[in-house]
């Protein structure tokens, strides 16, 4: 056995990882003086201990599944899309203008109208880096996460110049027509009588979520597209060498990206209770989409579930802090070593890990 | 099967008591909610903490409190806290006015109080909003007769009618007092960034130094303190705001322009059960703005002056002195924006 089997990368790394994050949060809760298994307790009351707390977490987890897909097309070609943020922003903007300027008849038509729009502004916002990354080596890293500068600052131009309302002060779009609401998944949940997801404001776009990985799968696997794409991202000189355009692929790949980006504007600014577009409407979930697609392996499953996990503890730590003394701080840093754990020190636990794999796998060989 | 059900129901209520019992917080006690920029921000957040700070000292008890990270939680901690049964809740900030809207029709027995805000009319719902502009036009005033180049200048945080509202005040009460002066006024930036910028707060303040400024006031919550310190430095008078900060710079700051979010917040959280719902507009008749005087800034203003500025302070609660409110129109009739 020269390298160690699938499960323990796609499974063990994560999980191990995960413990090792837990155990420094533990220090750090004793640190400041708190139990922390009662604050493990509590964070799980405060991601799925009731229907508001769950739907909120459900709420959360659906943004990170957009920016982590996002990540992980980009990254199939080896691109690292940073600009997660910025192209959100574009997004929300694009789906704001649709919904606030055509009276839409009905949620559905508004949907179809808002995502497309908020997927095309997401994709523009990425095509100039990706452009420059293409023809002109500009390194992708650099170009979008400046483009993220950019994109707040067009963002607040048009909410406080051209989209503002008169006489509000928060800097904000009006709120959205009633007819372009989206259903909550409550909404949906009454219908048979239930009430799972409370007042939270989870929604129709969660579907549309899993809908994208679906997408994702299919694309990057069982398309001549999708290979392309990671032919590309395995090794430049051989896909080019294949006749794979690598300019081509290179703009595709990162417009997918940033279109997807751009597509968790539906959920958090056409979903939320009170639908309209604020200032800061991303609130990271760019950033946090690399870490949801490291650690999902950059597999829409996977995704998916690192998506849940990083919902969770959102929510969980908003509920944590809102409960006790602990200061919000606190489930910050207690956010970040999952993320410095799961993604920036992946490395870290894999490799003593798969040593321990070969040695063990060896030795059964040399034993039998 | 039984045994199962049993067995999990009782792990799940041992869960939930053990969660409740850490929680700590008292059903019905008051809460509070700041707005982004938090806890310490010295100035309108950590204003309102500490009026619920010394409520809390004086009475010996427990107030929940919480900072949102993102505009996503504004009404999710808004509902949480009803559910918790806390009451009343008080909300810092203008941008809690949607959420609140959206919430507080589900929750007619609880209390919400938010600052900042003068629009909402809801029956558990009490909105209080200050008249920034009295308060601005005596330290205006005060600012035109220390100034000895007869030009006095002003920094806002972001750039937003309530700020516009301020710089209006400072330049009416200015003109007032000197039919000659003039006033600059510079915003530090439009992003809620601006709240926290102390290094632009000190570049504007020796770009305005450059143009002639004696006198700067700072309406910039953080951003003010990298104005003041630049002011002391220079050699050159400043004015607080928010907070009486007149202790920063013993000597160097002309005075603060109050504006008591401090006392909004105890006041709501002591007159629990009295609760008054309506709009408020608190202006220098309540205390609730006006200027600071303390042995730190006594030197600087002399006797003559504050009967100068007291008896506007008497016109404005008499009502002959209307000060002009920028955001009733948006306009100003003593300074270009």
């Amino acid at each position: 056995m020269d390298k160690m089997p699938k499960w323990a990368d796609v499974a063990l790394v994560p999980v191990v990882s995960l413990i090792l994050a837990a155990l420094i949060s533990a220090i750090v809760f004793v640190a400041v003086g708190q139990n922390p298994w009662e604050a493990l307790k509590l964070m799980t009351y405060g991601a799925v201990g009731t229907s508001d707390f769950l739907g909120y977490t459900l709420f959360y987890a659906t943004n990170f599944i957009f920016t982590g897909l996002a990540v992980a097309v980009a990254f199939h070609a080896s691109l690292f899309n940073i600009g997660g943020e910025g192209q959100v922003l574009l997004g929300g903007l694009g789906a704001a203008i649709v919904v606030l300027f055509v009276p839409w008849p009905h949620w559905t038509l508004a949907l179809i109208a808002g995502a497309t729009a908020a997927a095309a502004f997401g994709a523009l916002w990425v095509a100039i880096p990706a452009y420059l990354q293409a023809r002109r080596g500009s390194h992708i890293v650099i170009t979008t996460i400046m483009f993220n500068f950019m994109a707040s600052g067009v963002l607040i131009y048009m909410l406080s110049g051209p989209l503002k309302p008169g006489g509000n002060m928060q800097i904000a779009t009006e709120i959205f027509p009633e007819a372009s609401h989206l259903p909550s998944l409550n909404d949906i949940a009454e219908l048979f009588g239930s009430d799972l997801f409370g007042r939270s404001p989870v929604n129709i776009s969660s579907l549309i979520a899993l809908i994208a990985c679906v997408g994702v799968w299919i694309l990057i696997w069982h398309t001549r597209l999708g290979y392309q794409i990671r032919a590309l991202g395995r090794s430049e000189s051989a896909a080019r060498y294949a006749g794979i355009s690598a300019v081509n692929i290179t703009m595709i790949a990162l417009l997918i990206s940033g279109g997807l980006a751009g597509m968790m504007a539906v959920n958090n600014t056409m979903g939320i209770n009170t639908p309209q577009l604020v200032d800061n409407a991303a609130g990271g979930a760019g950033f946090i989409g690399i870490a949801v697609a490291l650690m999902g392996r950059n597999h829409p499953v996977g995704i998916v579930i690192a998506a849940l996990l990083f919902g969770a503890l959102y929510q969980g730590g908003a509920e944590l802090s809102a409960a006790t003394s602990i200061p919000v701080q606190i489930v910050v840093v207690i956010q970040a070593l999952v993320i410095m754990f799961t993604g920036a020190l992946n490395e870290m636990v894999r490799s003593p890990i798969e040593k321990l794999f070969i040695r063990f796998g060896r030795n059964r060989v040399a034993g039998e | 099967m039984t045994f199962m059900t049993k067995f999990l129901s009782a792990t799940t209520a041992l869960a939930l008591t053990a969660g409740v019992a850490f929680a700590g917080g008292h059903a019905s006690s008051p809460a509070i909610i700041y707005d982004l920029g938090g806890k310490f921000d010295k100035s309108f957040n950590e204003s309102a903490f500490n009026g619920a700070q010394r409520w809390a000292e004086e009475n010996e008890a427990e107030f929940a409190e919480f900072e949102i990270t993102s505009d996503a939680q504004r009404e999710q901690a808004i509902r949480r806290f009803a559910e918790d049964g806390n009451s009343p809740i008080v909300m810092a900030g203008f941008s809690w006015a949607t959420a609140l809207e959206a919430a507080a029709p589900d929750y007619p027995d609880t209390d919400f109080v938010v600052i900042d805000v003068s629009w909402i009319d809801m029956p558990n719902v009490r909105a209080i909003g200050f008249k920034e502009q009295e308060g601005s036009f005596l330290v205006g005033m005060m600012a035109a007769n220390a100034s000895e180049t007869g030009i006095i200048s002003f920094i806002g945080g972001m750039d937003i009618p309530l700020i516009r509202r301020f710089a209006c005040g400072y330049a009416q009460g200015a003109i007032a007092a000197n039919p000659d002066a003039t006033v600059i006024a510079n915003m530090t930036g439009t992003t809620p960034a601006a709240w926290n910028d102390p290094v632009k707060g000190s570049e504007l303040t020796l770009s305005q130094i450059s143009q002639g400024s004696d006198v700067v006031f700072a309406a910039a919550g953080g951003t003010g303190i990298g104005v003041l310190q630049t002011a002391a430095d220079e050699g050159i008078l400043s004015i607080g705001v928010d907070a009486n900060q007149n202790y920063l710079h013993p000597g160097q700051v002309l005075t603060s322009m109050l504006k008591r979010v401090d006392n909004v917040v105890y006041d709501s959280f002591s007159n629990d059960g009295i609760f008054e719902s309506g709009i408020f507009v608190l202006g220098v008749e309540s205390g609730a703005v006006g200027y600071s005087l303390d042995e730190f800034n006594a030197e600087l203003v002399s006797n003559e002056l504050k009967a100068t500025v007291d008896a506007a302070s008497a016109a404005m609660v008499a009502g002959t002195l209307m000060v002009h409110d920028y955001m009733s129109d948006e306009t100003c009739p003593a300074l270009e924006f």
